[in-house]
C-alpha cells in the first residue's frame, strides 16, 4: 500500500530475491519487516526497469533499506544506478553462506532481526562486475 | 490537451501540490484537465509507494515530497 509522506520517516524496503537460499531469505525477511510495519515494501525490479513510479518513490523517501543475499549486492546497485545510497545489509554477512543453507524461519528471522537492530553485519567490498555466482569465495 | 493528476489520500501536501501544478499549468499557460487520483489500486499500478505524487500525461514526475514551485513548473511543462 501506498503511504502518506505526511507522516515523516517513510523507510522503503527492497530485497534482491535471488533465485539462491540466502536471496529467498531477503525476500521473507524483507516480506516480514513489511507485515510488521517496520518499513513499506517496495519493488527492486520496478526499479530496474526504469518504472518511473518506482524510481520516484525511492528519491521520495527518507530512508531505502536494501537486503542483499550475497556481496555482489544487485539490489544495493540498482538503487545506486539511480542515485540513491541505502541501508545496505547482506545475508552473507550475517553468517550464512550462498548454496548451502536452509530457509529456514530461524534464518529468516536472524536476517528480520539484524535488520530492525540496523546490525550491519561485517563490511565487505561488494563484488564489483558481472558477478560469478560463487557468493563471494572466488 | 495535458492530463495532470495528483495522486494521495488529500492530505495537506496532496492540495498544497495541486495548487501549485494548476498554478503552473495556468502561468504556462497550456491546456489541461487536473484530475485528482484516491483510488489505491490506481496509485500502486503507477507504482507509487508513496504519496502524494505528480503524474504528467502518464509519466510520474514526483512522489512523496513536495518540490519547491520552479520545479513543478517544469514537471508540468513535460
Amino acid at each position: 500500500m501506498s503511504e502518506c509522506a505526511c507522516n515523516s520517516g517513510v523507510k522503503l524496503i527492497y530485497s534482491c530475491s535471488g533465485n539462491a537460499d540466502v536471496g529467498e531469505i531477503s525476500d521473507r525477511a524483507a516480506r516480514a519487516l513489511r507485515r510488521e510495519g517496520f518499513g513499506q515494501g517496495s519493488c527492486i525490479a520496478g526499479i530496474g526497469a526504469g518504472i518511473p513510479g518506482y524510481i520516484q518513490s525511492a528519491k521520495g523517501a527518507d530512508v531505502n533499506i536494501t537486503i542483499d543475499g550475497c556481496p555482489v549486492a544487485c539490489a544495493r546497485k540498482i538503487l545506486e544506478n539511480i542515485g540513491i545510497t541505502p541501508v545496505s545489509y547482506i545475508v552473507t554477512e550475517m553468517g550464512f553462506k550462498k548454496g548451502s543453507t536452509h530457509v529456514t524461519p530461524e534464518a529468516i528471522e536472524t536476517v528480520y532481526n539484524n535488520v530492525k537492530e540496523g546490525k550491519t553485519g561485517e563490511q565487505k567490498p561488494v563484488i564489483k562486475g558481472g558477478g560469478c555466482g560463487c557468493g563471494g569465495s572466488c | 490537451m495535458h492530463k495532470i493528476e495528483i495522486l494521495g489520500m488529500g492530505c495537506a501536501k496532496c492540495n498544497k501540490l495541486e495548487e501549485l501544478a494548476k498554478q503552473a499549468a495556468d502561468e504556462l499557460g497550456i491546456q489541461y484537465e487536473i484530475v485528482k487520483v484516491k483510488d489505491m489500486d490506481k496509485i500502486m499500478n503507477y507504482g507509487v509507494m508513496i504519496t502524494p505524487a505528480l503524474v504528467v500525461d502518464g509519466v510520474v514526475k514526483v512522489a512523496g515530497k513536495l518540490p519547491p514551485y520552479e520545479e513543478v513548473k517544469k514537471m508540468v511543462k513535460g
